[in-house]
């Protein structure tokens, strides 16, 4: 296997609904990402694209293929990724995959949603497809239903009272919102407060509006290519070090691990190994926080914090930037937002930025290594990658 | 080769209050249908009935429905550890979505009965699921 850059990387504003389809706005992040790689469109040889749902938000199938004419390179092969809200992770570990292997130089790894477009009713019921849909679909488990639950047992496992667990969880989308109120991309660029967050309608007990992520309308991409081809397109190179991807059942197939994800204990480990490094040596993470609780379930099952302990760390404010570890500086999907098929790419973005030291005011100064955590489903789909300055 | 058990089977079964599960040859037993045991790699699963009793693994109130479910809302669903060892999700009938705590985490339950999801123009058709009441 040889060593891959990501090269340029692009990403369109997320929002809510946009008038731009899935196709214009993956267009759109990939000619950006192609335009900040010195290259052409003509140079990429394949695409890989995260997209989960745009047959729903749109009736459009092959989002992939269109893009590709878009750009002016019908005729190469593109292919769509459907792994949740891990389609994009699972196009981008695919895409490096098939430059380290030698049969590609440069390809384009990209994703793109336009969720906001349903409406939340479409868009709850779709997200549920993620779900098992013959044995726990049929009870009305929804998402937020899904982190619900682990919430419940988090607590009941770890003995932190309810009142106290609730209160450190919005101290996660109190720092999401936070950054998000400092990355121009970002879907709510509005601090919050903890009594926003206790004033939100229930969702699903014992999660509020504010501990979850919005439905998002937006798009990422990235150019991977080889090192020999990077060095004459790049002065400020950024590797692929470590990738790990895992699978899992449903949630009652996952019982003996609950409230941990074993797929992303499997993935993470598979991603640090390969990268000969530990989680102190991480810098800087962009993880699947996609309600609160997924935060502090990533941040142990990662190995940053013991099991118990994340919510602790949170409140103490270990995981912002000049913390024990910097997480999600762009605001993640809480505050950045969460267009499924395109978050992991984005989470390459944002990393790729850190890593070049292209952030502003929510820069981690120094980073070396930086990691990316996509979740798809309730533990279906992970994927780690470890990017490394250089 | 063909599943022991089917969605299709476990599903009629359930609508007549059969909760159906496998139990392999190593003594692991599943409540979703599947081809090979997930504790040894065997084939060599049974069907059998699984008694619905057990206890309460974990639970929430769903208030935000998905499109189709309004008329439910709203609802508790339950995470059941069962007696024989399966994990199974249904709904709690007999507890009010507003007023849940985790206190009813490690609750006995069983089985009280099913409830069919008449299904939409995603789900190919009726689907049952168990509904669980507290133990008194």
């Amino acid at each position: 296997m040889r060593k891959v850059v990501a090269l340029g990387v692009g990403m369109t504003k997320f929002s809510g609904k946009q008038d731009k389809t899935a196709v214009e706005l993956l267009t759109e992040a990939a000619m950006d990402a192609i335009n900040e790689s010195n290259i052409k469109p003509k140079d990429i040889q394949a695409m890989f694209i995260g997209n989960a749902l745009s047959d729903f938000c749109e009736g459009q199938g092959q989002p992939h293929a269109f893009a590709a004419d878009a750009l002016g390179i019908a005729g190469i092969p593109a292919n769509r990724y459907e792994g949740a809200c891990a389609s994009g992770s699972a196009a981008a570990r695919d895409a490096y995959l098939w430059v380290a292997s030698g049969y590609y130089d440069i390809v384009l790894a990209g994703g793109t949603e336009t969720a906001a477009k349903m409406g939340t009713p479409l868009a709850t019921r779709t997200f549920a497809m993620f779900s098992d849909s013959r044995y726990e679909y049929a009870s009305g488990l929804t998402f937020p239903g899904v982190f619900g639950m682990l919430t419940n047992l988090y607590s009941t496992r770890y003995g932190i009272p309810m009142e106290k667990l609730k209160r450190q969880l919005a101290q996660v989308s109190v720092n999401s919102h936070y950054y998000g109120a400092r990355n121009p991309k970002a879907q709510f660029q509005k601090e919050i407060s903890i009594e926003d967050v206790f004033n939100g309608i229930m969702v699903a007990y014992p999660l509020q509006l504010l501990d979850c992520c919005p439905f998002t309308d937006g798009a990422a991409a990235v150019v991977f290519a080889s090192e020999e081809k990077a060095k004459k397109l790049t002065n400020k190179p950024v590797s692929v070090v470590g990738i790990g991807q895992s699978s899992a059942g449903n949630l009652a197939s996952q019982k003996e691990y609950l409230p941990r994800l074993r797929a992303r204990e499997i993935a993470s480990k598979q991603a640090y190994d390969m990268a000969g490094v530990k989680p102190q040596d991480i810098d800087v993470i962009e993880l699947h926080d996609c309600f609160s609780t997924a935060t502090l379930i990533a941040l142990e099952s990662l190995g940053f914090f013991e099991f118990g302990k994340a919510a602790e760390a949170v409140e103490k404010g270990k995981t912002k930037i000049g913390g024990k570890i910097a997480v999600n500086p762009s605001g993640g999907l809480k505050a950045k937002g969460h267009p499924i098929g395109a978050t992991g790419v984005a989470q390459v973005y944002e990393i790729a930025r850190q890593l070049r030291g292209e952030c502003g005011e929510r820069q981690v100064e120094g980073a070396k290594y930086g990691m990316t955590d996509t979740l798809g489903g309730d533990g279906g789909t992970i994927v780690n990658l470890i990017l490394k300055k250089g | 080769m063909e599943f022991k058990l089917t969605f299709k089977e476990y599903n009629e079964a359930l609508k007549q209050n059969k909760l159906l599960g496998l139990k392999c040859s190593c003594g692991r037993v599943s409540s979703s249908p599947r081809m090979v045991c997930p504790a040894c790699g065997s084939t060599d699963l049974q069907v059998v009935e699984l008694k619905g009793k057990g206890k309460i693994m974990t639970f929430t109130s769903i208030f935000v429905v998905p499109e189709g479910r309004e008329p439910e809302c709203p609802y508790v669903i339950a995470l059941v550890d069962l007696d024989e060892g399966a994990a199974i999700m249904g709904n709690l009938s007999s507890v009010d979505p507003n007023k849940v705590s985790t206190d009813l985490i490690g609750k006995k339950v069983k089985m009280s009965g099913n409830a069919v999801f008449a299904g939409d123009k995603y789900s190919a058709g009726e689907i049952a699921r168990p509904l669980f009441s507290l133990e008194s």
